[in-house]
């Protein structure tokens, strides 16, 4: 016992010491913040940009076009050729120039000249200003020629907004909670992501320092100290430390990043006001909130709704076990595929049926976004291979409890079996030298 | 019984037998010489001892008990395939595998600087691996498997990728680890350094053992009733005829007049006897019986060995 933890030592000290972990556990999360604040900054940033555009109007629409953000409009009467273009918008110092033809209400194609590309943002404004006006002059034609007394109010008492709220019901308690679909689905991807590239990265560090030690030939004298079998677990933990402590330093970064983008982004906005908060247009009382639109309000609610401190623990547990029961599966078989080999070139026929059913897994990840209750996403999230992936992402969604303790066993037992399996192919790999070994082999090997 | 007795060892690989029922018995203090040519079975036989696999049947016995894992941290092994990590330094390295030998990685630092001393390489401790020349590294190794001073040493092929130089310093080294006591089984190909270093042998062939014992009484033993005679005498003379029918000459060479010959004695006949005949027309320079070197019991003893094996 105490040569194991000699061993998970080293394993651990050789690796945190490597630059390379250094740069991933420090470049990752920072480029995840960085991410999410683009991300961020663009949900809530308005278009500062302060533009003059020149319109010239040759329809009948009353001055069309208002003033959008900081982009405002100046109406002209000059005739322009396309050629002149240019050299109006330089002298004017205009962003550009629209022209409003006079059949626009038959024939509604408006060019708008500009000698950078016109944000979508304000080409999508333009053409809803223009469309409205042109449909209400239309509208106005239609319920002037029907006839009816009090069309007008009548049509405009047919436009019923809908809100759709997803409610998801604890079948303990009965309680119904206000709940985010596209967060649920957004969080369980990401986590099963992270966990397939945590297992893919981790498992591989194994079956490289197998590789190691066996083409350095400094194996054979480590198995007269200690068993291989013994051996290889202390290797298997030791990475899987490295892989915890990786995983604990991101867990901080963001929870660091989460108080610096609130302190920056929503100043005076109280997270847990906002959660208690039915619809997001109960909220406007809140503090802090009222520069907001009601979009992005709504948005920033379900972010805030899913920050549920008991949820986020459950879910960090169910990430943390079925990290390792994943990468405990898959790291004693990808030793034994290091053990059977010589080089890591020589491990391609053995990794990819393994790095396939991995890959699969993923992709039946991203099924499960779409219909979490299909019985491939069912029967995926309990096969162990599958399962560490399958199961993360159905978790937001919901899992029933006795699903979810199956999913666990069949692991815990499956990762028990194969890394027996795996020390038995182990111990009697690493001693053979120079062999090209074939499948055949390895099932012989079990036998020794 | 010895120190290390193994008995009836057998050990099944998929497509072959590696040893097939076979006992060793090293007495303490013993460097035992494990001979053998290759794929004989050495190795294999060396794992069950080091406790790397184990024997499909047969028991060990270490110091008159049975062998036990515990015991790993009082043998020592240096593999023929051997190496270290290469991107780890030379002192970190060897520490970590003394405490795997059982050592607190304080003594193993202040047993470590000693040795690094000896073997004057003070100035590797910071360097990593992949910096030292493979004699270098060897000398690492060495110390790294002796350190935590076992009782039982087990050196395979120790000189192979060493230089003269260096191959002098283990030799004294090794003899030095038995002349404190130090049990040590040695095994390698190289016949000059088993007659130099061993006091017993056992020869592995095809995977039995064919011969075990103290290496005088092996050499004795394959003694075949040859003689060397150096003597002068005038041309012309019957040898043959003076040294009579109980010894028969195998060849004469001479040189400046000086003459080198071999005798097979035939019948039983006493050393003085003939002495005694060629005494009065022979100048006897020396006269010795032949003992053989390991190396022709060796290569003797493998051909026997495969000559009786493909009838």
């Amino acid at each position: 016992m105490n040569k194991t933890l000699i061993i998970i030592g080293r394993e651990f000290t050789t690796r945190v010491r490597k630059k390379s972990f250094l740069v991933l556990t420090l470049v990752v999360p920072i480029l995840l913040a960085g991410f999410y604040a683009f991300l961020m900054w663009m949900l809530l940033k308005n278009d500062t940009q302060e533009r003059k555009i020149a319109v010239i109007n040759h329809s009948e629409l009353e001055y069309p076009l208002n003033q959008i953000n900081n982009t405002i409009f100046e109406y002209t009467d000059t005739v322009l050729s396309e050629s002149s273009v240019p050299e109006f918008l330089k002298q004017n110092d205009y962003y550009a120039v629209i022209r409003i033809p006079s059949k626009v209400m038959d024939n509604p194609d408006i060019p708008v000249y500009s000698f950078s590309q016109v944000p979508m943002e304000l080409k999508n404004e333009i053409a809803s200003q223009l469309r409205k006006k042109i449909e209400d002059i239309k509208r106005a034609t239609v319920i002037e020629e029907a006839k009816v007394p009090e069309l007008e109010m009548k049509l405009a008492a047919t436009q019923t907004p809908v809100l759709v709220r997803t409610l998801k019901v604890s079948e303990d308690t009965g309680e119904a909670k206000e709940s985010s679909s596209e967060i649920a689905s957004a969080m369980g991807l990401i986590a099963g992501m992270v966990i397939y590239f945590f297992i893919f990265m981790y498992a591989s560090q194994v079956m490289k320092g197998v590789i190691e030690e066996k083409t350095n030939r400094i194996i054979e004298v480590l198995v007269s100290s200690v068993k291989p079998f013994q051996f290889l677990l202390g290797k298997i933990i030791g990475v899987a430390t490295v892989g915890l402590v990786q995983f604990l330093i991101w867990v901080i970064f963001g929870v660091v990043l989460i108080f610096v983008m609130q302190a920056f982004f929503l100043p005076g906005l109280e997270l847990e006001a906002l959660r208690s908060a039915n619809v997001a247009g109960a909220v406007s009382d809140i503090s802090g909130v009222q520069h907001l639109s009601a979009e992005q309000l709504e948005i920033i609610q379900k972010v805030a709704m899913t920050i549920e401190p008991f949820f986020i623990f459950k879910f960090l547990a169910a990430f943390l076990f079925y990290f390792i029961g994943g990468y405990l599966l898959y790291a004693s078989l990808f030793a034994a595929i290091g053990a059977a080999v010589d080089n890591e070139t020589d491990s391609q026929q053995f990794l990819t049926p393994l790095s396939i059913v991995l890959v699969v897994g993923l992709y039946i990840g991203f099924a499960a976004m779409k219909s979490p209750e299909s019985p491939l996403v069912f029967w995926s999230s309990l096969i162990p291979f599958t399962s560490p992936i399958v199961m993360l992402v159905r978790i937001p969604f919901g899992v029933p409890v006795w699903e979810l303790f199956c999913s666990m066993a069949l692991l815990v037992a499956s990762f028990i079996f194969f890394t027996w399996l795996s020390g038995r192919i182990y111990r009697v790999g690493i001693l053979m030298y120079g062999k090209k070994v074939t499948w055949k082999e390895l099932y012989k090997w079990l036998k020794y | 019984m010895g120190f290390f007795v193994a008995r009836n060892i057998i050990k099944n690989y998929a497509n072959h037998r590696a040893l097939d029922n076979v006992s060793i018995e090293i007495p303490e203090g013993a460097v035992y010489g494990l001979l053998g040519p290759n794929g004989a079975g050495k190795t294999s036989l060396i794992r069950i001892i080091t406790q790397i696999t184990g024997p499909d049947s047969g028991e060990l016995f270490f110091k008159g008990r049975p062998l036990v894992p515990e015991d790993m941290n009082r043998i020592g092994y240096l593999p023929e395939e051997r190496g270290l990590y290469k991107k780890m330094k030379v002192g970190e390295q060897a520490v970590y595998l003394a405490r795997l030998k059982g050592i607190t990685k304080h003594d193993a630092i202040q047993q470590l600087k000693v040795w690094f001393e000896k073997f004057g390489i003070q100035e590797w401790w910071d360097r990593k691996v992949e910096e030292l020349s493979k004699g270098m590294a060897q000398k690492v190794q060495f110390i790294t498997t002796v350190l935590h001073e076992p009782e039982l040493l087990i050196f395979d092929e120790p000189f192979s990728g060493f230089d003269p130089i260096n191959v002098e310093l283990l030799k004294k080294e090794i003899l030095e680890l038995r002349k404190k006591g130090t049990t040590i089984i040695f095994s390698t190909h190289n016949m000059a350094s088993v007659e130099e270093i061993c006091s017993h042998i056992a020869l592995i062939n095809k995977s039995q053992k064919i011969i075990e014992g103290p290496i005088n009484q092996i050499r004795n033993k394959y003694a075949n009733n040859t003689y060397r005679l150096v003597c002068r005498y005038e041309s012309g003379l019957d040898l043959q005829q003076i040294a009579g029918q109980e010894y028969e000459i195998l060849s004469d060479k001479a040189e400046d007049g000086q003459h080198e010959i071999i005798l097979q004695r035939l019948e039983p006949c006493p050393a003085n006897t003939l002495l005694r005949r060629l005494l009065d027309s022979v100048n006897i320079i020396s006269y010795q019986k032949i003992i053989p070197g390991m190396n022709d019991i060796f290569i003797k003893l493998v051909k026997e060995g495969s000559i009786v094996l493909n009838e």
